[in-house]
């Protein structure tokens, strides 16, 4: 029986407990719900609740432990020649026991028993029902696969009888509990108070899913690379490995990534923090209500634009239009028409970068700059300063921390952002100041490292995740950073 | 008296009754405020129009395709000269097409197909995606076999270029992909009406094609809307009821700090941070398949979770304690007053954060590459299993295609993200004017 069958059935018992718990408990009372301790609607979600619950988690305990198991216990049959070989091989050998398997199912009985006891015509067997082999399979493999189909048929009846009999079982104990005074109302809502305290949990365990996921493979991948040459390496040059080779060594220094991300982050600071913060101040105490209510959702437009159009535009419309008018430029001074900046440069990806996050900066400035009392700005001005004069003097240092937090924000978003250099940056790893040529970023890196054909053993790939938990530490500690000192800069007008 | 003010005689009469506090420069510093800031503004609005500007100018004209309607005859002598349809239906699957349409072309054009030179040229004037055309044509009719019908059929990438305009006709005819031939007989099918523009509806309904002319966002918009299916359904409620709980029931403690500083920081992690959890925990450690929107929509779930949760948050505070007090007072549990009042008054503010939170989802580019999204998917996904990509992910293959006629699905491709975002924005903005309430 198919696990969505197993969930319709154990919809419908919830459903049936529902109604049944609903009516017994009215009839309990003679239809008099007033003498019933909680609505009847309650009985029924109660016995629903005893119904389901038990039953699901039976199920997705069984249906996540069941293959390790039935994969470990076939692993431990295999011979020994085999166990001998690499966790690799092995895990090669248990991939075609499972096509083996899998197309074992859709032979009939007298098929299989001629191929018991020849192997070699098992490939063509199987090709020939759509089950292609990756090589010749060995007569221990087509008794593994019997022995896996077995034990995967056993399981599959002993969890159905386990789950349906969990929800019936649970069922008929939660209607035995039904009386007048019981109190089901209290019992629903715990169950839902669990659930409540289980979704919100959700967010810990993402951040201890991310944190734990890129550990682990960060350090296979610093078993194979040490992390010093990793986190002071001056020459990225990671090399491609052929599946399973692992032969040529190459070079993973973070340094030239890191500063590529640096620098394009800060030309695009260069450009969105006055731009943004001009803006702010500009919405916030000059405009007239009638411009704020244009101009803001406008530039919030520009926040809701996918990077993915940043980085178009970057690609086809800003970095072309810069190197155009830098050859212009260079063929209006020195007669040779080159150019100097190049399509792809720190410039092109930095200056999208910072149109991008002009909206961040105004919008989280602007709240900030509101939030500076009237008082302070009433008596600047009324002692005779100019209104430029009160924001330079008065306004901007009180809002100072967190105009600072606010910029922290956004640094992290530019240190994190992916698709506009992904596009505009260019993808060589060099270490060099000219803001006219490319560099790369730890963000590119990673995508390069893992769109294609991966492999989860080689250091190729594993260094995305190395590069991924510097990205996740960097961002994560101006965050913090950031959050506390806004935080503090709220107290101080509360 | 007069001996209070005589020390007064001693300073000489005041030259003005104003001291100089260079008001003049102030009042010009304060204008150059001013317009920094209308300068900075304008700025702003100027690059969103800039860039708009070039993604429609670019774009537009990808939702008209260069279609050449003329007289096919499906000649039996080319599609199954032995006759063996009937026995072999593999037959009709992998005939000669575009033959078919070549020997039309020619016809129309008055070009001899035995000049070898002339018939390829001819052939290339058509898109590779004729023989598709043409092969679902008699697949669902192998009647018309023999017989001569019009067909509309879709012109080569160059072709389309080329009669939109966009290939610069100056360069002599070696450096450009359009010989002077096929221009002629262009303006030739053009003047008689048989080459003309309609309506491109494949770029909404094709999947991933080599051929600019053939390729179309169909596979990727189903990828993109079972992925929003998977976030609306798992994040919306899961983001409801976290926030229902730190906002209705947490005690104030250690454990609902911890989360609360996880869930601001959660907001602020760098969007590919997603695909590489996406990756090792989905992919890697439970053996979902790549490239599946599931697998997609449990990552932007992931990612969505922070924005609906702090929308949530705020919706819940803003239902005034009042409503919460009169259903306690009437007798109604804590869980009651809740879901019976305080939620469904929210809803209008929820609603408008997940549609905020589905609209960044749908966007979003980066984890999904991570997750193998980045593949040529040219058939139909039928579950969220099977292989797919998404709308933006699309949007990133193209612009990474070297063909000219690319650039110009890329902008289309984003126009139509683009409206789709608009649409939920606009959705949202709406929902919030209608049923917004101030307390």
């Amino acid at each position: 029986m198919n696990t969505s069958l197993i969930l319709l059935i154990l919809a419908i018992i919830g459903i049936a407990g529902y109604v049944a718990g609903a009516r017994y408990a009215m009839a309990l009372v003679g239809g008099i719900s007033s003498k019933l301790h909680s609505r009847p609607g309650y009985y029924g979600s109660f016995v629903a609740v005893w119904a389901i619950l038990p039953a699901v988690v039976i199920l997705f305990v069984w249906l996540v432990a069941s293959p390790m198991f039935i994969s470990s216990s076939v692993r431990g049959a295999f011979p020994e020649e085999v166990k001998t070989q690499s966790q690799a091989e092995q895990g090669l050998s248990y991939g075609m026991i499972t096509s083996i398997a899998r197309g074992m199912n859709a032979l009939t009985g007298d098929e299989i028993a001629r191929i018991e006891n020849n192997p070699v015509e098992l490939r063509a067997a199987l090709g020939a029902k759509g089950v292609p082999l990756a090589g010749d399979p060995q007569p221990f493999m087509v008794k593994a696969a019997a022995e896996l189909n077995r034990m995967t048929f056993v399981s599959r009846i002993l969890m159905t009888i386990l789950v349906l009999g969990a929800s019936i079982g649970g069922a008929l104990f939660a209607y035995r509990q039904i009386a007048p005074r019981f109190r089901a109302r209290n019992r629903v809502e715990k169950v839902i108070l669990g659930s409540l305290v289980v979704a919100s949990s959700i967010a810990i365990l993402t951040t201890v899913g991310i944190v734990a996921s890129m550990l682990t493979e960060a350090a296979h991948f610093f078993t194979a690379i040490p992390a010093w040459e990793f986190f002071f390496g001056t020459v990225w040059d990671p090399r491609f490995a052929a599946a399973g080779s692992g032969g040529s060594e190459g070079q993973f220094g973070l340094i030239p990534l890191l500063l590529g991300t640096l620098y394009i982050g800060f030309v695009a600071m260069l450009f969105a923090v006055p731009i943004g913060l001009f803006s702010a101040i500009y919405m916030s105490e000059y405009a007239s209500p009638k411009v704020r209510s244009v101009a803001k959702p406008l530039l919030e437009v520009l926040a809701g634009i996918p990077t993915i159009v940043y980085g178009f535009f970057a690609l086809t419309t800003v970095g072309p239009f810069l190197r155009d008018i830098s050859s212009q430029l260079n063929g209006l001074v020195t007669g040779d028409y080159a150019n100097f900046i190049q399509a792809q440069s720190v410039l092109t990806a930095g200056f999208v970068m910072g149109i991008m996050l002009i909206p961040y900066v105004s919008s989280l400035s602007d709240d900030i700059i509101t939030a500076v009392p009237r008082a302070l700005r009433d008596g600047s001005l009324g002692l005779g300063a100019t209104r430029s004069e009160t924001i330079k003097k008065v306004v901007l240092p009180a809002a100072l921390p967190g105009i600072v937090g606010a910029l922290l924000m956004t640094a992290s978003r530019a240190v994190g952002e992916t698709m506009i250099v992904v596009l505009a940056a260019g993808v060589a790893a060099r270490l060099q100041i000219n803001p006219f040529e490319p560099m790369t970023t730890v963000t590119v890196k990673i995508v390069n490292q893992l769109t294609g054909d991966l492999e989860f053993t080689s250091p190729q790939t594993l260094v995305a995740f190395a590069l991924g938990i510097t990205l996740f530490a960097i961002t994560l500690c101006l965050n913090i950073y950031a959050l506390y000192i806004v935080r503090k800069y709220r107290e101080q007008y509360e | 008296m007069t001996d209070v003010v005589s020390p007064a005689a001693g300073i000489p009469k005041a030259k003005s009754v104003r001291r100089d506090i260079g008001i003049k420069r102030r009042y010009a510093a304060e204008r150059r405020f001013r317009a920094y800031g209308i300068a900075a503004l304008s700025f702003g609005i100027i690059f969103l129009m800039l860039l708009l500007w070039s993604v429609v100018s670019k774009g537009y004209t990808a939702f008209q395709q260069t279609m050449i309607t003329m007289p096919v005859e499906f000649s039996q002598q080319i599609i199954d000269p032995q006759n063996e349809r009937a026995t072999n239906p593999q037959k009709l699957m992998t005939a000669n097409y575009p033959v078919v349409a070549r020997n039309a072309l020619a016809k129309l054009l008055n070009v001899s197909v035995d000049d070898r030179v002339a018939a390829r040229a001819v052939s290339q004037m058509l898109s590779d995606g004729v023989r598709v055309q043409l092969r679902d044509l008699v697949v669902a009719n192998p009647a018309i076999i023999g017989t001569t019908q019009t067909v509309r059929l879709l012109a080569s990438g160059d072709i389309d270029s080329a009669y939109k305009g966009q290939i610069d006709l100056n360069v002599g005819q070696e450096n450009r992909k359009i010989n002077d031939q096929q221009l002629g007989w262009m303006t030739q099918l053009s003047d008689s009406g048989a080459l003309a523009k309609h309506f491109n509806s494949g770029i909404f309904v094709n999947g991933a094609s080599s051929r600019p002319e053939a390729a179309g966002v169909g596979v990727a918009l189903i990828g993109s809307f079972y992925m929003m299916l998977i976030v609306l359904v798992l994040a919306l409620p899961i983001g409801v009821a976290a926030s229902i709980y730190l906002e209705e029931f947490a005690p104030k403690n250690k454990f609902t700090d911890l989360i609360e500083v996880n869930i601001n920081n959660l907001a602020a992690v760098p969007s590919i941070v997603y695909g590489l959890l996406g990756l090792a925990v989905f992919v890697n450690f439970m053996g979902l398949p790549r490239s599946a929107s599931f697998v997609g929509g449990l990552v932007l779930t992931l990612m969505t979770l922070p924005t609906i949760i702090i929308a949530t948050r705020a919706a819940l505070k803003a239902v005034p304690p009042s409503i919460r007090a009169a259903a306690l007072g009437l007798g109604a549990s804590k869980m009651q007053t809740i879901f019976h009042h305080v939620l469904p008054l929210a809803m209008p503010g929820i609603l408008t954060g997940t549609i905020i939170g589905l609209a960044h989802a749908l966007g979003e580019t980066a984890p999904l590459l991570l997750i193998g999204m980045v593949a040529f998917v040219a058939n139909y996904p039928t579950t969220p299993l099977d292989p797919s990509t998404a709308l933006p992910v699309q949007i990133y293959m193209w612009a990474n295609e070297a063909e000219r006629a690319f650039v110009e699905r890329t902008s289309g491709a984003i126009i139509i993200l683009l409206l789709f975002l608009i649409l939920m924005n606009v959705g949202a903005i709406l929902l919030r004017r209608r049923f917004e309430r101030r307390w």
